[in-house]
């Protein structure tokens, strides 16, 4: 057993796997943690995804141009952000029920909207849709190993590599990161430095909103090549989970990604040497939860670390003397 | 004349009510609307929709029998919300409640009657257990409950299944399926050649039994004190880590017991293909009846009924069942929005000043907007 996982862990082949299956959950988590950064929980994110896998599998089906369709499905994912919006923003609502409702939507709309085009409510096998192209990346694809892992993959999983450098770049040197920062941390003190929290959030969630629709349509144009009812299977709350794992940052985003993606493609191997597939379909949430659990339980104790230290250092000598 | 007037205009309780209705009525309007959208029979589709139930007896008891898992469903979740928690692990707890049941029901020889009371009782702590998790995550590390809820739900999903296809299976049919229950497993019938089974009279004891608690009981008092401010019930004394662990352990015991009543009235094997999700519905009846016990009943009965409507259509005509998610959201969306409660309780304000006489009523209204405002959440 040992062996064979070693056997994996060292095959091109799996790393592949890993960078495929992260690329998605790197995308959503990405616009989880801008989001988060903003002060706005974005739970609609697995229905951003929903529906941006069927609107670019219908868009390129009628077109018979994947790019037609992936422009459309960002747009519907970035729709539904903008519903969110809507609701917490303008009409006070509670953001994560909010989410929840349009995830509940999401899920019975697409099967409803499928089966109004397609008479099946599982797959749009039916539907003539198109599939993102994968790259080939010369001069790399030689490289022995790295060739194999690396050169090959489809478009979104290099533009998720590019995603992180544009979420870091936006979060970290631009004005505007400083802003939804800034609105996330204290939104009195940005509305008395003259930002407008309303507009950030907005402008995070939209962000989110594109990032989760790149996520949607590779999950139905690259990943799979059909749109299969429930085909975000939950990437949307890993997302959530991830966010807090990454530590809101956009580097962190690829470790927590990662995390999930690695089990997520080890589940594909061991399916095949006979491990119920029932307890290896488990294994990408249980440890997602397992890290996101370890990281808050740090944090958590970091935070009162920080606490205890400036405590200290004001209060007065003798309580010092008793703390020692 | 004026007692009946002040009844309707003094009483707090009446613009939620307000807002509850309208979030029903316009529901039921978007979908009609979109019925005609879609369907090429519109008007025999909306037939179908809105008179489900008074067309066939079938689909009459049919809505009795969707009622009780929700009902199980709404009231977990109205504890949950009766605390402020946003947890969904309910959606687990029923799950593995109904695998619970499943292997009590195929593996005991009991007699009728004890056989499906300890499947539940089983079934509810296992679901109790289940729905500790989240809690015991927030409180010693402050993990946000409905983020790891929505993790545990996958996986106990998944742990369910496993367990059904490699401990209970029934090697000998083709479709999955556990061993068929025991005959003394399952809970008679109500009425003879329906499915109506004695587990809705269960649903409704336990109804009468979670209100009780909720609103006459100390333990119950102490749930909703936390819930209103956790501080001040920290600060008042109260054990708040342990209030909030027990809410959640019989929060779960309802799921849990909801998902044996099902299998026990409803199957004569495990069968489930995939999660039903009740707890979805749970969410929507929860705040449908404002995370009050007394008015789940009222909410799982307007629940069935989209239910009902949308299956008996969806089953006669173009129109596919899953349309009520619209329908769900779209009233989680209206009951959620503060603006809009706001809007109600704003309304009724205004028509109290203008029956009053001018300046002393503006001066009294002003606080009391305030605090309308600061009021819903």
């Amino acid at each position: 057993m040992i062996e064979f996982i070693l056997g994996v862990l060292t095959s091109a082949n799996y790393w592949f796997i890993v960078l495929r299956s992260t690329a998605p959950i790197l995308l959503v988590t990405l616009g989880a943690v801008i989001t988060e950064q903003a002060g706005i929980k974005n739970m609609a994110l697995e229905g951003s995804m929903l529906w941006a896998a069927l609107t670019g599998v219908i868009a390129s089906a009628a077109t018979g141009n994947a790019w037609v369709g992936l422009a459309a499905g960002i747009g519907a994912s970035v729709l539904v952000a903008l519903i969110l919006g809507f609701f917490a923003l303008k009409l006070d609502a509670n953001a994560v029920l909010c989410g929840v409702a349009l995830n509940l939507v999401a899920t019975g709309g697409t099967v409803f909207v499928l089966f109004s085009l397609t008479g099946d409510k599982g797959i749009s096998s039916s539907l003539p849709s198109k599939v993102l192209p994968a790259l080939t990346i010369p001069f790399v694809k030689d490289i022995p190993w790295i060739g194999k892992v690396i050169s090959g993959q489809n478009i979104i999983v290099y533009i998720s590599a590019l995603a992180v450098i544009v979420i870091d770049l936006i979060l970290r040197r631009f004005t505007i990161g400083r802003r939804i920062r800034a609105t996330g941390e204290n939104i009195e003190a940005a509305r008395a430095a003259g930002i407008d929290p309303v507009r950030i959030k907005f402008f995070s969630l939209i962000v989110s909103g594109i990032l989760a629709g790149f996520a949607g349509c590779f999950l139905s144009m690259g990943y799979t090549s059909n749109f299969t009812s429930g085909i975000a299977a939950g990437r949307g709350y890993v997302a959530n989970a991830a966010q807090v794992v990454a530590g809101g940052t956009a580097v962190g985003s690829i470790f927590a990604a990662m995390l999930f993606g690695l089990m997520d493609a080890m589940a594909t191997f061991l399916q095949n040497v006979g491990m119920p597939p029932e307890l290896i379909q488990a294994l990408p949430y249980a440890v997602t939860i397992l890290g996101f659990v370890v990281v808050t339980f740090i944090r958590d104790r970091r935070e009162a670390e920080r606490k205890r230290r400036l405590f200290s250092k004001n209060s007065v000598p003798s309580a010092q003397a008793r703390a020692s | 004349m004026n007692t009946i007037r002040r009844f309707f205009t003094d009483r707090d309780s009446l613009a939620p009510i307000l807002v509850t209705v309208f979030a029903g009525l316009f529901s039921l309007l978007a979908g009609i609307v979109l019925i005609f959208i879609v369907s090429k029979n519109p008007v025999q589709s909306v037939r179908n929709f809105l008179l489900a139930p008074f067309l066939r007896s079938y689909n009459f008891y049919y809505l009795l029998i969707v009622m009780v898992p929700i009902t199980f469903t709404g009231l977990a979740l109205c504890i949950i919300y009766q605390l402020r928690y946003m947890s969904l692990i309910v959606d687990a707890s029923f799950y593995t409640g109904a695998v619970v049941a499943t292997a009590v029901g195929t593996q005991l020889a009991l007699p009728p009657g004890l056989h499906p009371a300890v499947a539940m009782l089983a079934a509810g702590i296992v679901g109790g257990i289940i729905g500790l998790l989240p809690a015991v995550l927030k409180i010693k590390w402050r993990a946000n409950e409905l983020v790891s809820s929505l993790m545990l739900n996958y996986v106990f999903y998944f742990f369910g299944s496993f367990i059904i296809l490699y401990f209970l299976r029934d090697r000998s049919q083709t479709i999955l399926s556990s061993l068929p229950f025991k005959a003394s497993f399952r809970l008679p019938r109500l009425v003879e050649n329906t499915q109506l089974h004695a587990g809705f009279i269960i649903a409704a004891v336990f109804v009468v039994l979670v209100s009780i608690f909720l609103f006459r009981t100390r333990w119950g008092y102490e749930i909703r004190l936390t819930g209103a401010n956790q501080k001040f019930a920290n600060y008042a004394g109260l054990p708040v880590a342990s209030i909030i662990l027990y809410a959640h352990f019989i929060s779960g015991f309802l799921g849990g017991v909801g998902g044996a009543v099902e299998m026990a009235g409803l199957y004569r094997a495990f069968i489930w293909q995939m999660n039903p999700s009740y707890a979805w519905d749970g969410v929507i009846v929860a705040m449908l009846a404002r995370k009050n016990p007394k008015f789940v009943p009222i909410s799982a009965l307007f629940f069935a009924y989209l239910r009902v409507g949308a299956d008996f259509m969806s089953r006669r005509g173009d129109v596919a069942f899953e349309f009520i998610t619209l329908l769900q959201g779209l009233i989680i969306l209206i009951l959620a929005s503060d603006r809009i409660v706001n809007y109600f309780k704003e309304r009724r304000l205004k028509r109290q000043v203008l029956s009053k006489t001018g300046a002393e009523a503006g001066a009294e209204a002003s606080p009391g907007a305030g605090a309308a405002q600061g009021g819903a959440r």
